[in-house]
């Protein structure tokens, strides 16, 4: 049996499916071709083998993803990572978690506000932007989601624009998704390949 | 279908001419996709062991715990005879592992561990059904946030 791991980290780990993936050699050619398999990418994860029980699904997922994450103008991508986080920690999607976390940190180039949010939760030290935009993707991620016209004042009082609070409010919300995905379907399990 | 018939900004009540209609526009192709992805996990070609009505009636029914009323109404007009499960609390005998499933995954979501799926597979759900299953309430555990975002968005807009 692998290690399961329960705790927050930026260390991302490896994903293990709880139900059996789909087989490459077995794959309908709709599944091949929302897994983008070519003869020179031949490599597809366990999760996306995984999602490909539900191809349908998976096919507009995919570039919906893409684009809350990481289409141009509005908020910028550390804050959507923010924002991914928040709901990650609230549902406690140790894998999303640690991608999302890691992320912010490499696009931040500082690991601060992460590490004081895996040390503290909801209690940690960030600033007035911070504090606004991981409160309401926390508040909202909660089932049922419970941010208030109080968490929407706090954005617009630390300055964020509308068009930075919708990607705020799609990027926190697309992880109440990924979530459900990630967490329920898999566990996130120490890497072979690293010490 | 323009952004705006779609199903998350015709029941967010965002006004047009809005600044947060301004936001949504600028967005429109996310909207749309949504709109693309509700179209997969309600009323998908291949809906395996969840016909629409029945994924009409659990749309509605995590509708409700998120506590979305407007919405939930919308999915029940689809669900036909399956609209008694919408309720939460409702129960069926040969669906009893599916809707405590469903119930877990919208509302309990961190205390998902693996035997919930071992439930679902001792029941005799497919692998195949239970991904389908994941998706169909994981996307409305999406859009009701994000209804509900818009939502207060535009309450709270000067």
């Amino acid at each position: 049996m692998s290690h399961v791991i329960h705790k927050f980290t930026r260390k991302v780990p490896q994903w293990q499916p709880r139900v059996t993936p789909v087989k490459l050699a077995e794959a309908t050619d709709e599944q091949l071709e929302a897994l983008q398999v070519t003869p020179s990418n031949t490599k597809v994860s366990d999760y996306v083998l995984t999602l490909a029980h539900d191809v349908e699904s998976l096919s507009v997922r995919s570039p919906l993803f893409n684009a809350i994450m990481y289409d141009p103008g509005g908020m910028s991508r550390a804050e959507r990572e923010l924002g991914a986080l928040g709901a990650s920690m609230v549902n406690r999607c140790i894998f999303c978690a640690a991608v999302h976390a890691d992320r912010h940190a490499q696009l931040e180039k500082d690991t601060r506000v992460t590490d004081e949010l895996f040390d503290k939760g909801e209690n940690a030290d960030l600033s007035p932007r911070d504090r606004a935009i991981f409160d309401f993707a926390r508040k909202s991620a909660e089932a049922p989601p419970a941010a208030g016209p109080e968490d929407m004042d706090a954005l617009r009082k630390a300055g964020l624009t509308d068009a930075e609070i919708l990607d705020l409010i799609l990027s926190s919300a697309l992880f109440g998704w990924a979530n459900r995905l990630m967490h329920v379907l898999g566990d996130p399990v120490r890497r072979k390949d690293t010490s | 279908m323009k952004h705006f018939e779609t199903t998350i900004l015709a029941r967010s009540g965002v006004i047009s001419d809005s600044n947060v209609a301004t936001a949504a526009t600028a967005r429109a192709n996310i909207f749309e996709m949504s709109q693309a992805a509700e179209q997969a996990v309600l009323r998908p070609k291949d809906s395996g062991a969840f016909a629409h009505d029945l994924r009409a009636a659990l749309a509605a029914r995590v509708a409700r715990l998120a506590e979305d009323g407007a919405l939930a109404a919308y999915y029940l007009a689809d669900a036909g005879d399956k609209a008694g499960l919408a309720e939460p609390g409702a129960s069926d005998t040969d669906l009893d592992a599916v809707l405590t499933f469903v119930d877990r995954v919208a509302n309990q979501t961190r205390d998902i561990v693996a035997d919930d799926i071992k439930g679902l597979q001792a029941a005799g759900t497919s692998d195949a059904d239970i991904v389908r299953l994941c998706e169909l309430v994981a996307f409305l555990a999406y859009q009701t946030r994000v209804i509900a975002g818009l939502r207060l968005m535009q309450d709270t807009s000067a």
